[in-house]
């Protein structure tokens, strides 16, 4: 347990004349004030917060912000290394970035294509230039694209073996993993609340078979149990399908663990002395559920909600990783990697691994984000 | 003592039983039937022509024309009175065949990774808790973060990219080359030991930061009791007084929690496995899901489950020797 200073300056130091008006204020402030003011404090989950706004929003509008479509093959680009914008080259500087020009040819012994630099050639970056036609948000229709260039191709993290732009395809798969960890999340979150509540408030028999069922779920090792439900996925589902059946699956199996959470916060609530005194005063369980259970707990479910998503994401990125997940031409961060499964494919282009490092901040992200929502979810709590 | 392991017995009977019926529900779950595929594996590329009758046939010879309560019957009762798992169609063979010596490699490198795990976890979360607040204590907070963070099967692949630019060798496989396919010895147990450091490093790594936060709350919470107080007013050397009451009871959340273990690293495994090459049962279970082959499937989960049910009942054990009064509320 830990106590930020805020909390025992101004529950337990003594109401001086100085200090009232900063204590009125405490005293006086809403239970989501409260928590919204002690969040405030946590600078590493205020980050994480940041870096996942960030993350959706570049995510959302990931066919504006990329150059290219997720599909486009650059055929003169193939396996091209990552390329930083300049602003200085032998001629001199300039304040618009550019990028060297590349060539590629075959190599005469491997006879692979390869790309070389040309230093002499330069590729000026543009922005809002218009490129491939696209559907923002899936539904107007525009070809203004965040940068570009005008000759050639860009391409900020390289490209795969069959020259399709990383950077645009990484922003696509983002927006894929993000979201279908969300939508699993909620999904999981609605049946452990409806299951998780029912045992936890009503108890006795029906609690006692929910409790025995999500321990047995429990009990099998899950990312197996994950990959046994996405094995039965029909091969000819288009990827519509297999995105929500993911979904799907992922509440499956996550939902127990949030019930579990769900249930034992309202046992522990159902007998604090406030519930009992509403009960004495005659309020109805819709009443006592809503006005009292609700606001006591919804603030460590939400953390709970957090907590879980880098598990759906670290699920979700391992499925697609093994071929038993979201399948191509749907781009998450999983369908990526699996271009990066071998030794030799890392070899030749390890660039193809660039997409983990988003799976690890996103994680990282939320885990730090759901510790300081978890220091901030009870702002009473004033124990050392 | 008796009555407490008779209990812990029935218990783990009755959720293995409802584990069977969860897996057999997996096994049935693929699209179109277990005599479809068989038929095509069997006789695709032979020109023979499959008609619905051979079809009917096939379904009659595996009893696939009997309800679903009846083959879950049939299968559970093969396995529980003869251990036998069925037919793996793969593999044209039965499913004890090709799992066989694969239990003990997977139990091999569950243990492996278990020891490194609590060698690691253990002495660092009681030295972190100790140490709190201090640099050595933060870091140890970054690692246990990244951790929970960079998924095994990365860290297994950045491994093998590590050692086969810088060191010009493969971590892959359980086996070098030369004992694969030789008899037992004392040599190839060597072998396999040097080759199961890895693993156990790469699906320990997960665990290890999990356990390692544990151990260090749980000696936080110890530190702060007044029987450690006590024993410093006495005078009880500082090193003496730690092992003696807070880092006993530390171990405590960690033994009982050695199922949970368990699951995280048989959950991890399948695609640490790949990745690396391991043949175990892992594995074995990946490739038999996107072969469809669900009689070998179902065999693996149901022994992975059986196996973290057994560490649970292990740990129950273990428990209730190390903790006193676990013993006196079971009675």
């Amino acid at each position: 347990m830990t106590t930020t200073d805020l909390s025992t300056q101004e529950v337990q130091a003594p109401i001086t004349q100085m200090e009232s008006e900063e204590a009125q204020r405490y005293y006086s402030a809403s239970q989501f004030q409260l928590i919204w003011w002690r969040f405030r404090k946590h600078r590493l989950a205020r980050t994480g917060a940041l870096i996942l706004l960030t993350m959706a929003l570049v995510g959302l509008f990931a066919e504006f912000v990329g150059p290219y479509s997720g599909i486009t093959r650059v055929s003169e680009a193939v396996l091209v290394a990552p390329q930083a914008p300049q602003f200085c080259n032998d001629d001199g500087c300039s304040l618009r970035p550019f990028l060297p020009g590349i060539t590629s040819e075959r190599n005469t012994e491997t006879l692979r294509m390869e790309t070389k630099i040309d230093p002499s050639v330069r590729r000026d970056i543009y922005f809002f230039v218009e490129g491939e036609e696209y559907k923002l948000l899936g539904m107007f229709k525009m070809n203004t694209h965040l940068f570009g260039v005008e000759e050639g191709s860009i391409h900020l993290l390289g490209t795969d073996s069959l020259g399709r732009d990383i950077f645009s395809r990484t922003l696509l798969a983002t927006r894929t993993s993000l979201s279908i960890g969300i939508i699993g999340v909620i999904i999981a979150f609605v049946l452990a609340l409806v299951i998780g509540g029912v045992a936890g408030y009503f108890g006795g028999g029906l609690d006692y078979a929910i409790q025995r069922l999500t321990e047995i779920v429990r009990v099998i090792p899950v990312i197996p149990l994950y990959m046994g439900l996405a094995a039965a996925f029909p091969k000819e589902w288009s990827s519509t399908q297999v995105y929500f059946a993911m979904t799907l699956v992922l509440a499956l199996v996550g939902w127990p663990t949030l019930a579990r959470r769900i249930r034992g916060k309202l046992l522990s609530l159902r007998g604090e002395d406030y519930v009992i005194a509403a009960s004495l005063a005659g309020a109805g369980p819709s009443r006592i559920i809503g006005r009292h259970l609700l606001p006591a707990f919804m603030s460590y479910i939400i953390v709970d909600l957090v907590i879980s998503f880098p598990f759906m994401l670290l699920s979700e990125t391992a499925l697609s990783f093994v071929g038993l997940g979201l399948r191509p031409p749907t781009v998450s961060w999983g369908v990526l990697l699996q271009d990066a499964q071998t030794v030799r494919a890392i070899e030749q282009a390890p660039w193809l691994f660039i997409p983990a490092l988003f799976v690890i901040v996103a994680v990282l992200s939320f885990t730090v984000l759901g510790d300081g929502l978890r220091d901030a979810a009870d702002p009473y709590q004033v124990s050392g | 003592m008796v009555k407490f392991l008779v209990q812990r017995i029935i218990g783990m009977a009755v959720t293995m039983f409802f584990v069977s019926i969860m897996v057999f529900i997996i096994m049935e779950l693929p699209p179109g039937d277990y005599a479809e595929r068989w038929a095509f594996r069997k006789f695709s590329g032979t020109g023979a022509q499959i008609t619905e009758a051979d079809l009917d046939n096939i379904r009659a010879n595996f009893g696939l024309d009997r309800p679903a309560p009846e083959r879950y019957f049939k299968w559970i009762s093969g396995i529980v009175l003869h251990g036998d798992f069925g037919e793996a169609f793969a593999f044209q063979t039965s499913v004890n065949n090709v799992i066989g010596q694969k239990i003990w490699l997977t139990l091999a490198i569950l243990f492996s990774t278990l020891i490194v795990t609590y060698l690691v976890a253990i002495p660092v979360g009681i030295y972190a808790a100790i140490r709190r607040g201090s640099a050595e204590d933060y870091a140890l907070t970054v690692f246990s973060y990244l951790g929970f963070a960079l998924p095994n099967f990365l860290l297994a692949l950045v491994l093998l990219y590590i050692s086969i630019t810088v060191f010009d060798s493969s971590v892959g496989g359980l086996f070098s080359p030369e004992y694969a396919d030789a008899p037992w010895s004392t040599a190839k147990a060597l072998d396999l030991l040097s080759h199961l450091i890895i693993p156990s490093i790469i699906l320990a790594w997960s665990a290890t930061a999990f356990q390692l936060q544990t151990v260090r709350a749980t000696m936080l919470d110890e530190l702060n009791n007044l029987s450690v107080t006590a024993a410093r007013a006495r005078g009880v050397p500082e090193w003496k007084l730690l092992l003696k009451y807070p880092a006993r009871l530390a171990i405590n959340p960690v033994v009982s929690t050695m199922s949970f273990d368990a699951n995280r690293i048989f959950s991890e495994l399948p695609i640490v496995a790949l990745v690396l090459g391991l043949p175990e049962l892992g594995e074995l279970l990946l490739k038999s899901y996107l072969d469809l082959d669900m009689f070998v499937a179902g065999a693996i989960l149901l022994i992975l489950t059986f196996m973290i049910v057994f560490m649970n009942f292990l740990s129950d054990i273990f428990l209730a020797i190390l903790d006193p009064r676990v013993k006196l509320i079971e009675g």
